[in-house]
């Protein structure tokens, strides 16, 4: 998202201006490409209304105004229409992340009569979906149809595609899809290498030859369409050689609430090491922000190491992104091996040519599981 | 979008977009999806009188009332141009 990260003096971090409610694990879907945590067997039960209702109060009272509905599905949650109406009451921004999937038009007039301010529709599953879309048949139809409300109920089309090795040479058929649809914007977001995508990442990860490919079509559509429908490429960071600002630094505008209400300074911090996260169930909104030991770790540059600690970059890319640094070094504190100072870099351009050359026979794909977290109450 | 841009056009808050002020952040935003601008005060001088109602004549001379000013007219109009090329504002003839 581009909110500026203010420049706060050090010392007292500025508000959580970005908010993400997690709403729930569960999920209609088997994405093989899900972020969520590919082991849910020991999290708590989900928060329930009331919960999530103080949170937002809490938060809005310390100057969070961006919100992100997402999960899972969060259409799975019957109280989502309350969750958005208190929200709007508040005075946040409500961005809803949906698959489409449960989106009636009862349940939308529903959610814009409570205030919702926006939609970003996902596009979802590798396979059978994908096949199922680049062939027009069932999803096709479902995608048709929640596009059509949306646009009825004067939400922007938004669509967002994840892409990988199993679609990215597709992206042509896909465009053309999200054209049907009447999507004014379309995000080819490629996989980013977390959760059920990290299991995955020897058969989702693309050739370099699939990206410039790719990309090719991808202008094309930019140059037949121009405004009508804009198109943002996602390049998966593996291929470049400068670090994403990832989360625009750890603690200095977002959080995340897991659906068990475990706070999350990135939405896959649950896999860092050492780091004893919060839960809003024993502690306050502001408490977490500003005096957890969780959210005031990676803040300011203490606890980087060379060559981030001495480089000119630091105050722009943070080191890049933690835990890319601890899933491919080993240790959250290192540099992110995206980047092309890292002492580590060799392991991501060996990652890259290694997409070049494997069979995909090698890996069975393993898709997301429902060994689901327990509902509320 | 921008031809039409004339002195008794009434620009408004473009849709998707919403202003608020933000008492922690001591300033008016101006909220869109998944992403924010912070106003300085000028910037929101102009964009709170965008209500889709007042003619863009109108809100310069309340702006020079207000602000005891003279001449803003140039200045306001090439700000309502910027905030039209980034869909901040959209214009009801």
């Amino acid at each position: 998202m581009s909110i500026a990260a203010h420049g706060a003096p050090p010392g007292r971090p500025g508000p959580p201006l970005w908010l993400l409610l997690e709403l729930t694990y569960r999920c209609p879907l088997h994405c093989v490409f899900c972020y969520n945590p590919t082991d849910m067997s020991h999290l708590g039960r989900e928060l329930d209304t009331g919960e999530w209702l103080r949170v937002l109060r809490e938060a809005r009272a310390l100057g969070a105004v961006q919100l992100g509905l997402s999960g899972g599905e969060p259409l799975v949650r019957d109280d989502l229409t309350a969750i958005v109406a208190e929200a709007h009451r508040l005075g946040f921004y409500t961005n809803l992340t949906t698959s489409g999937i449960g989106l009636t038009e009862e349940r939308l007039a529903a959610l814009k009569e409570a205030g919702l301010d926006h939609i970003q529709l996902s596009f979802q599953d590798s396979t059978r979906a994908m096949n199922d879309f680049l062939s027009s048949t069932r999803t096709f139809d479902v995608k048709s149809r929640v596009a059509a409300l949306i646009r009825k109920y004067r939400y922007p089309m938004v669509l967002n595609v994840v892409i990988h090795r199993l679609n990215i040479d597709h992206v042509e058929e896909i465009l053309a899809m999200a054209e049907r649809l009447g999507a004014e914007y379309v995000e080819l977001a490629n996989t980013q290498y977390y959760g059920w995508a990290w299991l995955n990442r020897a058969r989702l990860l693309p050739s370099r030859e699939q990206l410039r490919r790719a990309e090719e079509s991808t202008r094309r559509f930019r140059e037949r369409l121009g405004s009508r429908m804009r198109i943002f490429f996602v390049v998966p960071d593996y291929f470049e050689t400068r670090p994403k600002p990832c989360m625009k630094g750890l603690g200095r505008i977002f959080l995340a609430i897991s659906p068990d209400g475990v706070a999350l300074p990135c939405h896959a911090a649950r896999m860092l090491p050492g780091l004893s996260l919060p839960s809003v169930r024993e502690a306050s909104i502001g408490s977490i922000w500003y005096d957890s030991p969780a959210f005031n770790y990676y803040r300011g540059e203490e606890w980087m190491k060379e060559p981030c600690r001495s480089c000119p970059q630091r105050s722009q890319d943070f080191g890049g992104c933690r835990c890319q640094a601890f899933l491919l070094t080993g240790d959250a504190a290192n540099a992110d091996p995206v980047c092309a100072l890292s002492p580590h870099h060799h392991l991501v351009t060996r990652i890259v040519e290694q997409a070049a050359s494997e069979a995909d026979g090698e890996h069975p794909l393993i898709f997301r599981d429902h060994r689901a977290p327990r509902a509320a109450g | 979008m921008m031809e039409g841009l004339s002195e008794t056009s009434r620009p408004a808050i473009g849709h998707g977009f919403r202003l608020q002020w933000e008492s922690v952040q001591d300033a008016h935003v101006l909220l869109y999806p998944e992403g924010m601008v912070k106003l300085n005060p000028s910037a929101a001088a102009i964009l709170t009188r965008c209500d889709g109602l007042r003619m863009l004549a109108d809100i310069i001379s309340d702006l020079e009332r207000t602000y005891s000013a003279e001449g803003l007219g140039e200045d306001v109009l090439a700000f309502v141009r910027l905030a039209l090329e980034r869909n901040w504002l959209e214009l009801r003839q």
